[in-house]
């Protein structure tokens, strides 16, 4: 490696880390509670390590852990997992360009896309002397390996001391009651929100709750063909 | 409470779910190519799409909790609107978040426990 290449990466990283650090705060206390979450139903370092390493996506591995009790039901998971996950789509949409100019580093970017990455790409551009891929870079693997080492901690600690876990997993409903009341900041997001929230409880009353997922996404999928586009109206994304 | 699943079966579960998640990640970069339009109504979901998605999350994540049995989901309620206070006072996620699930386990292993 040349020097010049070698300060270029320095310079890449230095930018970066300083704004992964609000990630690791929020990382470190929801990634300790899904390993403590998955000791405390049996599933060790080991299947915390693989979870949070292959899939490292916070909300469906919360999500998945009923999947680890319940019958075995690949299909569910696979659909689950698009619904959890839906919204990488249209994160990826909204920085095609972003990514498409990283050369070598796009897949592992892509790969390691997560709200937390997508909201520090969506708002912070490198500077001019600072390279783009390297910078998208460090910002995917700081941020992937402080939530894959905060879950490995969480297991290690759920197995040395015995917490009473339980209610822990409402951490994951707090979360989205968070994103939820910061969204209903933005006016413009409001009818969604409130869109989002009235589809899901028809859809719930109507099909009960092991069922109502797929439904809800339909519905609300079709009242959006018939809603005018806000952006039309000069509101951006 | 423990997993009732084999060592393959949770593998599988596993890949399932990673897989499904690193689908969800490529398919835009699959789909349009660079310096491709972007179609209407993919643009309009965009803006309406992740506000929608954050609510049916919401509610996915109550989907089991009960008016008729157990606690009534009053600790589910009061949690909530706990969350709603602190993040008014403090607008920081993370406190809200940690304060929100904090109440919610001094509820129902304390005033709520069965």
């Amino acid at each position: 490696m040349s020097e010049k290449r070698l300060s270029e990466i320095i310079k890449a990283l230095k930018t970066a880390f300083p704004l992964t650090l609000p990630v690791l705060a929020g990382f470190f206390i929801l990634g300790t509670a899904y390993g403590v979450l998955m000791s405390s139903v049996g599933l060790g370092v080991g299947w915390t390590f693989l979870n949070s390493f292959l899939v490292f996506a916070g909300s469906i591995q919360y999500a998945a852990i009923p999947l680890f009790l319940a019958p075995f039901n690949p299909i569910y998971a696979f659909f689950l997992t698009i619904m959890v996950n839906a919204r990488h789509i249209f994160y990826g949409l909204s920085m095609l360009d972003k990514v498409n100019e990283t050369g070598g580093f796009k897949p592992y970017i892509i790969f390691g896309l997560c709200d937390e990455s997508f909201s520090i790409h969506s708002v912070h551009e490198p500077p001019g002397d600072v390279d783009r891929g390297l910078f998208m870079f460090f910002i995917t693997f700081l941020n992937r390996w402080y939530w894959i080492l905060s879950c490995i901690f969480g297991a290690v600690l759920g197995k040395m001391i015995p917490f009473a876990v339980q209610g822990l997993e409402f951490s994951l409903t707090a979360l989205f009651v968070v994103i939820f009341l910061n969204q209903w900041e933005v006016k413009e997001a409001r009818m969604s929100s409130i869109l989002g929230i009235g589809c899901s409880l028809l859809s719930l009353l109507v099909f009960g709750a092991s069922n109502f997922l797929i439904p809800a996404m339909i519905l609300i999928l079709a009242v959006f063909a018939f809603t005018p586009n806000p952006a039309r109206k000069g509101v951006q994304p | 409470m423990s997993s009732n699943l084999t060592a393959t079966q949770l593998f599988i579960t596993t890949l399932v779910i990673a897989f499904g998640t690193t689908l969800t990640r490529f398919l835009p970069f699959l789909i349009f190519r660079r310096g491709q339009e972007t179609p209407a109504y993919v643009k309009k979901l965009q803006v309406l799409l992740p506000p929608a998605a954050i609510g049916l999350l919401v509610v996915y994540t109550l989907k089991d909790v009960s008016f008729t049995n157990g606690s009534r989901g009053i600790p589910e309620f009061l949690s909530i609107g706990g969350i709603v206070i602190i993040h008014r006072l403090f607008k920081n996620t993370l406190l809200s978040i940690a304060g929100g699930t904090l109440l919610y386990m001094f509820l129902i292993q304390t005033v709520f426990s069965v």
